[in-house]
């Protein structure tokens, strides 16, 4: 069972290499990007066969270590 | 008075640290973070600057499972004093020991130079030699500084004369440095015995190396 874990700022908290990114492709001429928010991906592979059991570990994982709920935001995706 | 400096993998303000302790005639003791217990007879722990794990995933986030980092809460729990600086500021938030957190700065960029700060709040363990609105030379190096607390946050830290230092110019005036809410530079928690900050006072010893403002600092917590 594969977990994709999503992890970006929260809402409302600036995010620096997003804002940097919208600059560039302004720069770039691409015109009709309203926003840009940049994340990290975790992609973890689990031994797990029940989803809604490692479903609730990931999100154990997220509380833990895997995102600083202070600022970031996350989503699980099970596979 | 005895100082902990502590040592993870990638910690490299260790050695600085426990020189400018021990200029102030403190002995100071390296303590590995395997270590699940700190020595017997401190009198304040140092988690000094560095780059602790690489930064991999956020500064300061695998540190804080480290061993040695349950004994160190523990010790704080008890009233003991901890000083976090630079990295050694980011493990203390990332361990709930301080709150907030610290962002990649806002210009993207690692900034390294000497730095004007102003004094918030002296009235605790670590400043109290300095005046409240006294301007401090200390350098800063760090590319995840810009401290971030949401609005109830930072009524609290306020309110409680949590905030130390704030980034400014010559004359005091706050400046932009990393994009810092309300440009801090350092807080402290409520009960005033958990301290951070990202600039450098160990490496503003000597006035031939550009500011001696860093021993003012770090008397204090001998006075």
């Amino acid at each position: 069972m594969t977990a994709i874990v999503n992890v970006f700022l929260k809402e409302g908290v600036l995010d620096p290499q997003g804002k940097a990114a919208h600059h560039a492709l302004d720069s770039l001429g691409f015109e009709g990007v309203k926003d840009v928010r940049i994340g990290k991906q975790i992609v973890l592979q689990l031994e797990a066969d029940d989803k809604a059991k490692a479903e609730a570990e990931v999100k154990e994982m997220c509380e833990t270590l895997l995102a600083n709920t202070v600022i970031e935001d996350y989503t699980i995706e099970i596979k | 008075m005895k100082v902990a400096v502590l040592r993870f993998p990638g910690t490299n303000c260790e050695f600085d640290t426990q020189y400018a302790f021990e200029k102030l005639g403190h002995t100071t003791e390296l303590v590995w973070h395997e270590k699940e217990a700190l020595p017997s007879d401190i009198d304040l722990v140092v988690v000094p600057g560095g780059f602790s794990y690489g930064d991999y995933l956020r500064s300061g986030s695998i540190a804080r499972f480290s061993p040695v980092m349950k004994a160190v809460k523990a010790y704080a729990e008890d009233g003991g004093k901890v000083l976090g600086i630079c990295n050694g500021f980011q493990i203390l938030t990332e361990a709930h020991m301080l709150p907030g957190a610290l962002k990649r700065n806002n210009n993207l960029h690692f900034i390294s130079k000497h730095q004007t700060l102003r004094v918030e709040n002296s009235d605790n363990a670590f400043l109290n030699q300095c005046k409240p609105g006294e301007v401090l030379n200390i350098p800063i190096a760090h590319a995840d500084g810009n401290y971030y607390i949401d609005d109830e946050g930072l009524a609290d830290l306020e309110k409680n004369g949590q905030v130390l230092l704030r980034y400014c110019d010559a004359e005091g005036n706050r400046v932009v440095v990393n994009g810092s809410v309300t440009s801090i530079a350092g807080i402290c928690n409520k009960e005033k015995n958990v301290f951070g900050l990202m600039p450098h006072p160990e490496r503003a010893l000597e006035s031939i190396l550009g500011s001696e403002d860093g021993i003012k600092m770090l008397k204090g917590f001998d006075a």
